[in-house]
Order: C-alpha cells, then structure tokens, then sequence
C-alpha cells in the first residue's frame, strides 16, 4: 500500500522535474563535485563556489555516494570548477536522487504505520477500507505533503530522506526498540545539525524510559534515584556506545585528518542575523512586524524616532536593528528556546512509558526552536508538521491543529517559489493538500458536515483565518501589483509572514495547552 | 393482542427511525462522495500544472516554433486585422506563417483571448514583432488560458455525466492524452471535446435541441470534431423516426434543425453578412485537400499498410480520397444504421467510439492528436465497460510518443502514463478469462519492450524511422482489435434484445 502511493507520487515528482529549482541545486551539485573529486582533507576547506559543505560529514559521505552514480550520469557535472552547471542528464539525475531517496521517508511512515496498526490506540471501523484506513491517510499525509514537494522537488532539498530517518527513528521508539532509535537518530544529527533542537526529547525520553529500570529487571545494577528506579550502568554504556561510534563514523576520518576545528567552524557559522532574508513566520516575525508598526505609528504620532532605513525583507540584507524595541541577541533567542521547552520536557519526564507523549514533545521542542530560534528557515516548519500528522490520524483534537499547522505551514514555504510559472503550482498543491487533508480527517472522526464559513473539525475563527490564505494568496501575486507596482516590494512577503506567523503561534499554543493539561492519559499505549 | 394501538406505533416508529438512518447515511454517502471529487478535481489541475511548467511544441526553435505560437499568433492576427481577413492571405497576414485553418470560433476564441494578452502586457501580440515571444510571464498566460478554459468546458459536464452514473471520476479526469497535448504540447482541445461532452450529457438528459446546440458548437470550434458528428445525426433522427406520430417526429426534427441551423448562423453571421462569398475562403482554409494522406508516422491503418505497400505513391489523389471514403464510410456506417434503428444512449456511446476509431484509422489525412477523439467516446464508456476502455485510454496514449519524443517530453509522458494505469490496475477486477490475461501480457509487455528499445538501440541509418513506425504498427493493431470488440460489443447485446 504504501510503496503503491509511494509509486504514484514519484510519477508526479517526475513531472516536477524541469520545474524551477533554486541556488540549492547549485549548492547540491557542487558538493557532488567536491567530495568526488577532491581529497577528503579538502572537502571542509575548499571555497571554489560560495555555496561551500556546511552538512555534517556524514552528508559529505552521503555526497560521495551519490556522486559515484552521477558519474554515469554526466561526468561533467563532478568538477569542482564547472560552476552553475545544469545539464539535462545533471537535473535529471539530482531530481531522481531526490525522489529515490524519498524511499526513507516511504520506509520511516511504513514503519509508524504499522506501529499504529498493531498497538490499537485507534479504534475505528474504517480499518478494512483501503484508502479511508487511518494508515492510508497518514501515508498520503506525510509522503504527499505539499511543503515536503514544494521544498524538495521544486526548490531542492533532501528534507524528505532527513525526514524518513527522522521518522524510522520515531517508529523503532514507538516499538520500544530505545538503542536502534537512538542509532538512527544519532546517524541524524550527524547528516543534518538542525536536528539537534528535538535532541531534548530523544534525551529525556532516553534517560527515563531505557535507562532508568526498575530494580527488578536484571540490568538494574547501578545508582538509585527515586521511587525504586535505579540507572542502569549497562544501558547508559550501551547508549553512549552506539551515539559515539556512529560519530566516529562519520567524524572519524576527518579528525585523523585534521580537520576536525575546520568541520566544526562551518557547521556552526554565528555571523547571521536573527531572521532569514524572508521571515519564517515565527514569534520574531511578530516581533519585527511590531516594531515596524510602532516606527510608522510612532512618526505619525509625532515621536523623533530615528529610522535606519534598512530594509527588512526586501533582500539579502541579514542584520538589522530594531528600531523601536530592543533588538535581540542570540543569547536571548537560546534562552527563550529552551526555557519554553522546559514544561514539555518536565511533563515528558513525568508520563513515563507514552511513547506517544514522545512524539508530542519532539514536536513541541521543534516549536520551541522554531518560534524563538535565532535564523530559523522557513523550511523548518516541516520539522513539526511531518511528526504532527501520525498524531493527527490518532486524535482529533490534534486533527484539529494538524489541518490548522498545516495548511499555515505550508503555506508560509510558497515564498520560497517565486516564478511566474510555479504561482499556480504553489497554490494548488497547497490546496490539494488542504483538501485531502480536510475531507479524509473530516470522514475519519465522523463530523457533521460545515458549512462555507466553518470547515469541519476547525471552529469558526480558525475556518475564516484558514480561508483568509487565499484572498492573501491573490493579494500577494495579482492585486498588489496592480495597486503598487513596483513599490513597496516587502509588504507582500511582510504580510505573509506576519499573518502566519499569527497562525502558527496560535497552534503552538493550543497543542502546548493541549499536551500540558488535557489528561489522555487514560489511551495510553503498553 | 399484537395489534394494539400501542404496538403498531412502536412498529411504526421504528420503521421510520429507520428509514431515516438509511437516507442519512446516503446523504453522508453523498457528501462523501462530493468530497472525494473535489480532491480529484483539485489533484487533476496540480497534475495539469505539473505538465503545464514542462516544454511545450517548438519551444526555443525557430522559425516555426510550435502549436504554442500557432495560438499565440492566431492572438496577434485577429487583434490586429478586421474579421474579413483573418483567413485571407494578404501582406499583412502571411498565411504559410500559421495561418489561422480552424473553425470562427477559435478564432473568436484567440481574438478574446488576444484582448486578454494585450491587456496584460501589450508586447505578447505586438504586430510581427511577438513571433516567437514565449518567456516565463508568457507561458504563464498562455497555460493559465488553458487550464481555464478546462476547468470552464470540460471538466463540468465529465463531472456531472460521472455523478448521473454516481461513478468514481479519477480515471476520466486524469487521462494522460489530453493532459499532454493540451497542457503539454498546448491546444485547446479541451474546449470541443468539452462541449461534445455537454452534448452527450444534454441528450442523456433528453435535451435534444440544447446538445445538438452544444455539438454545433463544438464542430465550429474544431473542424475535427466533425469524426463524431455522424452518430449525432443518427441518434437524433433515430428519436425523431420513434415518436408515436409523424406530427410529434415533425415537430422535434423541425426543433432540433432551428437550433443547429440558428447556432450555424450565430457563429458564421460576421462572415456571412456583407459578402457571403467570404465564408468559401473560411472552407477552403479549414478543408485543404491538398495535404498529404497522413501526417508524420500516425498510427493509422494507411500508415500501417505502407509497410507492404505505398498507397499514396499508387494511386492518384482522386483516387486516393474515394478510396479512403469508401473504407471509412463502409466501416463506420453499421454502427450508426444500429443506432438510427435503436437511438439510445449505449448506443450512442458506442457509435461515437466506432465513428471517430474508424475516421481516424481509415480517414485522409489524419493527425495523431485525432486520437483523442475516440479517447473522450472510451472516458464516456469507462462507467460501463472499465477494463476495455481503460486499456484503449492507455494504448491511444502510447500512440502519442512520437510526437512527445518531438516535445521532449518523454518524462512527463511516462509518469503520466504509469500513474493513469496504476491507478486503474487498483480499481480494476481481477481479469477472469485466460485470453484477456494473456492479451494484456503481451499489450503491456510489447509497449514496454517498445519504449525500451527505442532508449536502448539507435535506429539503423537505412531506416531512420523505424521506430516511430513500429510505435503506429502497434498502436494500430491495438485499435483494429478495439474496433472489432466495440462492434462485438454493440452487435451482441442488440441481438439479445432481439432474444429477449
């Protein structure tokens, strides 16, 4: 079933094929081109092109893979020198590592799938029908997200492969298989750093649910710590050993070679600004958009307020400074990030054996960072959007907020498109996912019907926000430039950001209310 | 006493209560149903946009370009000249450029459209300077009139005729054929191919005037449109011959007549007025005899016989044409002298499958785009006979990988073509009988193998077109065998009847 939808939507990728793509593919191709053709001390250090391997290195190995298959493809493609080189057999070939590689994301949704399946947590009589079953819908969710299209398969990136591994990771956990988990998880985080910010849960969950056993299971043998449990020497070692050869791993070879300071000076670079060049539409956006607003009222009102005026959106400026409020220092994005983690993480901490409460909390922290995190890209969203939708086939309140994020969420990525031709396509994919979305959910919890102003499972103030995307949508691409011309560039992408960033502030909010109070403990699973 | 007053309530109630749960759950049946086609509808325009960023015809080659600059000139000329000389050749209107050869209505069409365009950006039909215009904004336009002009005429009466049969609309509405030569190659077959659909939707619905309105309307859109029009005029004069008395026959014939007559001349008044002699230029444009017998390597059966034998180099052109009329006519004509007998809607369907299949195989000049003819007769068969129809959509769109070859668009014709018979494969029963098994074998392994072999081996230089000629052989005598199993089809159950 799943490898059959998996087919389907690779039929349609392919169609996306001489689609846009954007500096990504570059940035792809070129790391193609260096890691086959340079020597691995070099991979880290060479500056040919701009777009230089800022991955951990077991991307760079992942490269090295994929560019022993391109050379069958056009070898030209493979030199270092030969910059913003696009073939046709070099797009077709990058595009169907793209779609092959979604292989992990069909295999991790597989693998939640059949965890729901067999755990029972939802009981439904839709379970014989073939595309109404909770697992069909969960499958088409995740593997046909239109964010996860839009990102990889027009604009190019690998978040479908990430993803998978991050989802296999989520299901070897949901089955109680903590050290398999924690070994994709750790190959994770050594392909893709930004997976650190849902590290937390994975640690907290770790630490109370494997390491910590009651005295009397044989591996108890170590130090008390409350209640009767006992941390187990054993399993921590176990843990410590997987994360750590997998490091090594991927690392190793680099650290022998001298590179280590080299690898890690790239994959952290502090010189950016706290927003990316198009606000992702998080709590800063908010924050920018407030003190733009106070600048404009502030100068009507008469106030001397000094303006820099930089603009805020318009391009690749990367720093700028408030005006009106205080501006924001990394420290302070750290501190915000972690200190709203804090609750889910405690709650986490305190429901032991709910894997599903795990699930939760890695979308929380992956909010958390998001809101408050310092130059989140948009593309971030998808973090919890793709972990949200195996709690959104499950439950219906988190039905409710999963249609809710994602339809804002994707949304919030049709920036990323720009082209005359893929306005269209942006905006249909959006929809068509929106509406798979809204009538399998709608079927599955057995909902009166809505009416135009109330669409099923949302309440009214949340159907008229949702619907309001698409005046937003023709405002951003017809209307403004017919009132504007050119002017004003920024105000369609300010718009846009703020106004999701109201939506995606409200749902985090709702979930965070919801994981923290609502007491479902009683469907737990084991 | 079972009978009491008392019992007989609690009976009745409770039949009504259940009766009630039964049409409730119809109705959410129903707006599930609604539902899901609306989920179909919107994956049908992403998969349509899908094709629509890809090539289109003669993209980036001068200096003919493509079907896309036929349209996007055919803008430029009836915006700039007076109605009088959009098909006359002149100095301001060179017709070996594209000139404008299809029905007024398309060039209403382009002349509406061409307001659009100028409105936009006045550099898209500037006088002779826009040839070969086609940058993003441009396409932009141009594919958004098409998908537009889709979602307008087409796609409303194939929805309506699949919720009269309460049938799943997914295959009808992801065909691939017309998906890659209206969003891909770029045409606007959609709009007569749509209103032939209104057509049939109409007179199912007993419309007689108002379909035969709509097909007028769609022979004076696209002159090809004129394969199907033979079962049209037997199956209304068929309804006419059956009324009970000559008075009733006379006065629907009469109806019937005003409308198309009325629609003829609505359409054609602008050339008709001053000059009537203008409405021959028009003819001679949309009907030139002086084209080959068939165009490229078309899975016709003309084609298919110039292995043996090169009819066009045998026979003269008079000759030639009588020839094809004879065959097609003998070919076509059973099947509409059944239905004038038996004007209902089976055979209706059928007949238009058999007459546009016959006009194409056998007809003068015949383009592989007429393919889609036959296809929208085999989309209407699809609620009854899902497997046969099925398979015909899926070989019409295999005939069609020469030209997709032209566009380079091979990719999107593969994916295409995949998904449509996955899909169906899923809703398919599983075949029954040995013969149909292994016929599908060999259908779907001889494409495959096909399509392999063109990736694979280079032709031989004493035969460069090899395998576009191979492609028709197949794909012609897939349409032969669909020809005689319609035939099979439509025969069989009239002689039941007669049985019965």
């Amino acid at each position: 079933m799943i490898w059959f939808v998996y087919g389907l939507l690779s039929c349609f990728k392919l169609l996306l094929v001489p689609a846009y793509r954007s500096t990504d593919f570059e940035v792809h191709r070129n790391w193609l081109a260096v890691t086959h053709s340079l020597p691995l001390k070099q991979w880290y250090t060479d500056e040919t092109s701009p777009w230089t391997l800022d991955y951990p290195p077991l991307f760079a190995w992942f490269e090295y893979l994929l560019s022993q298959v391109a050379a069958f493809f056009d070898p030209e493609m493979l030199r270092v020198s030969n910059l913003n080189y696009a073939s046709n057999a070099t797009v077709l070939f990058q595009r169907l590592s793209v779609i092959i590689t979604d292989a992990f994301l069909a295999y991790g949704t597989k693998e939640c799938c059949s965890f729901i399946r067999a755990s029972g947590v939802r009981k439904s009589s839709r379970w014989t029908l073939t595309w109404g079953s909770p697992i069909s819908v969960l499958a088409l969710l995740v593997l046909g997200n239109a964010g996860l299209l839009m990102v990889d398969h027009i604009h190019f990136q690998y978040n479908g492969f990430l993803l998978g591994i991050l989802l296999i990771s989520i299901a070897r956990m949901l089955q109680g298989k903590y050290l398999s988990s924690a070994a994709w998880f750790s190959a994770l985080l050594n392909l893709k750093h930004l997976f650190l910010y849902v590290a937390p849960a994975y640690g907290v969950y770790l630490l109370r649910n494997y390491c910590l056993c009651d005295s009397e299971e044989p591996e108890s043998r170590g130090f008390w710590i409350l209640g009767g449990k006992r941390l187990s020497i054993s399993r921590v070692t176990k843990l410590a050993c997987i994360g750590g050869l997998i490091c090594f791993a991927s690392f190793g070879p680099f650290i022998f070679a001298g590179q280590f300071g080299q690898v890690f000076s790239r994959l952290f670079p502090f010189k950016r600004g706290l927003c990316h060049s198009y606000w992702a539409p998080n709590f800063w956006a908010l924050y920018n958009a407030a003190d733009k607003i106070a600048v404009i009222v502030g100068k009507r009102l008469g106030f001397p307020i000094v303006s820099n005026s930089a603009v805020m959106t318009g391009g690749l400026v990367q720093e700028f400074e408030h005006t009106v409020l205080p501006s924001i220092s990394p420290k302070v994005t750290f501190v915000c990030s972690v200190v709203t983690m804090l609750p889910a993480l405690i709650k986490l901490w305190l429901s032991p054996a709910n894997p599903l409460h795990f699930v939760r909390c890695i979308v929380l922290c992956a909010f958390s960072s998001f809101m408050f995190g310092w130059h989140v890209h948009e593309k971030a969203v998808l973090l919890m959007i793709i972990p949200l939708s195996l709690l959104a086939v499950l439950w219906r309140k988190e039905a409710r907020i999963y249609l809710l994020l994602s339809t804002v969420g994707n949304y919030s990525l049709t920036p990323l498109l720009f082209t005359p031709l893929e306005i269209p396509l942006k905006g249909l994919l959006v929809l068509c996912h929106a509406v798979y979305a809204f009538v399998q959910l709608h079927q599955m919890f057995n909902l009166q019907k809505g009416s135009i102003l109330r669409l099923p499972l949302l309440n009214r103030f949340e159907s008229v926000y949702t619907l309001g995307l698409a005046p937003l949508f023709l405002y951003q691409h017809a209307l403004h430039g017919a009132l504007f011309g050119a002017a004003l560039p920024f105000l369609p992408l300010l718009l846009t950001s703020t106004y999701c960033a109201l939506g995606v502030t409200y749902c985090w909010a709702v979930f965070y209310f919801h994981f923290l109070f609502s007491g479902n403990h009683k469907r737990k699973i084991h | 006493m079972v009978f009491s007053c008392e019992a007989l309530k609690k009976k009745i109630t409770k039949e009504l209560n259940a009766s009630h749960v039964v049409s409730s759950s119809r109705r959410s049946e129903s707006s599930s149903l609604r539902g899901f086609t609306l989920l179909v509808v919107a994956v049908g325009l992403v998969v349509r946009w899908a094709v629509a960023v890809g090539p289109h015809s003669g993209q980036g080659r001068p200096p003919m370009f493509g079907d896309y600059e036929a349209q996007r000139h055919w803008q430029e000329v009836t915006l700039e000249l007076p109605l009088r000389q959009w098909y006359a050749n002149s100095s301001r209107n060179d017709l070996g450029y594209w000139g404008l050869d299809y029905p007024p209505l398309t060039a209403y069409h382009s002349w509406a459209l061409g307001h659009a365009a100028r409105a936009l950006d006045p550099a898209f039909v500037a006088p002779h300077h826009s040839r070969g215009v086609e940058h993003d904004v441009h396409r932009l336009f141009m594919r958004a009139s098409v998908l537009v002009a889709e979602l307008a005429v087409y796609l409303p009466p194939l929805l309506l005729y699949t919720r009269d049969l309460k049938t799943n609309p997914v295959l009808a509405v992801l065909y691939p054929g017309l998906i890659l030569i209206d969003h891909g190659h770029f045409q606007y077959n959609c709009i007569s191919l749509g209103l032939t659909l209104a057509a049939v939707v109409a007179l199912k619905r007993r419309r007689l005037a108002l379909g035969s309105v709509f097909f007028s309307l769609a022979i004076n859109y696209k002159q090809m449109s004129l394969y199907h029009s033979l079962p049209f005029f037997c199956y209304l004069l068929g309804v006419c011959l059956r009324q009970p008395t000559w008075a009733a026959a006379l006065s629907k014939l009469v109806k019937i007549a005003l409308a198309v007559v009325l629609t003829f001349a609505f359409v054609w008044a602008p050339f008709l007025y001053p000059n009537p002699a203008d409405v021959l230029q028009v003819l001679h444009r949309i009907f030139p005899v002086a084209r080959g017998l068939y165009e490229d390597k078309v899975a016709s059966s003309w084609c298919a016989i110039s292995v043996v034998v090169k009819v066009q180099n045998v026979l003269p052109r008079t000759w030639l044409t009588l020839l094809c009329l004879v065959t097609t006519l003998g070919v076509v004509l059973p099947s509409n002298l059944l239905l004038l007998r038996q004007p209902n809607n089976k055979n209706l369907l059928l007949s238009l499958f058999i007459s546009s299949l016959g006009f194409f195989l056998f007809s003068y000049h015949v383009h592989e785009k007429s393919i889609l003819l036959p296809a929208t007769a085999a989309i209407l068969l699809l609620p009854h006979h899902l497997v046969s129809a099925t398979w015909f959509l899926a070989i019409s769109t295999y005939s069609l990988l020469p030209l997709m070859v032209k566009d380079k668009m091979v990719v999107q014709w593969a994916a295409l073509l995949v998904l449509f018979v996955a899909v169906a494969a899923k809703m398919m029963p599983p075949a029954n009988s040995a013969f149909l098994r292994t016929a599908r074998k060999i259908s779907l392994g001889g494409s495959i193998f096909l399509v392999l072999a063109q990736a694979v081996v280079t032709p031989p230089q004493r035969y460069p077109d090899i395998f576009p000629l191979l492609n028709s052989i197949f794909s012609c005598a897939h349409f032969l065998g669909f020809l005689i199993y319609a035939y099979w089809v439509q025969f069989r159950t009239e002689s039941k009847q007669h049985a019965n």
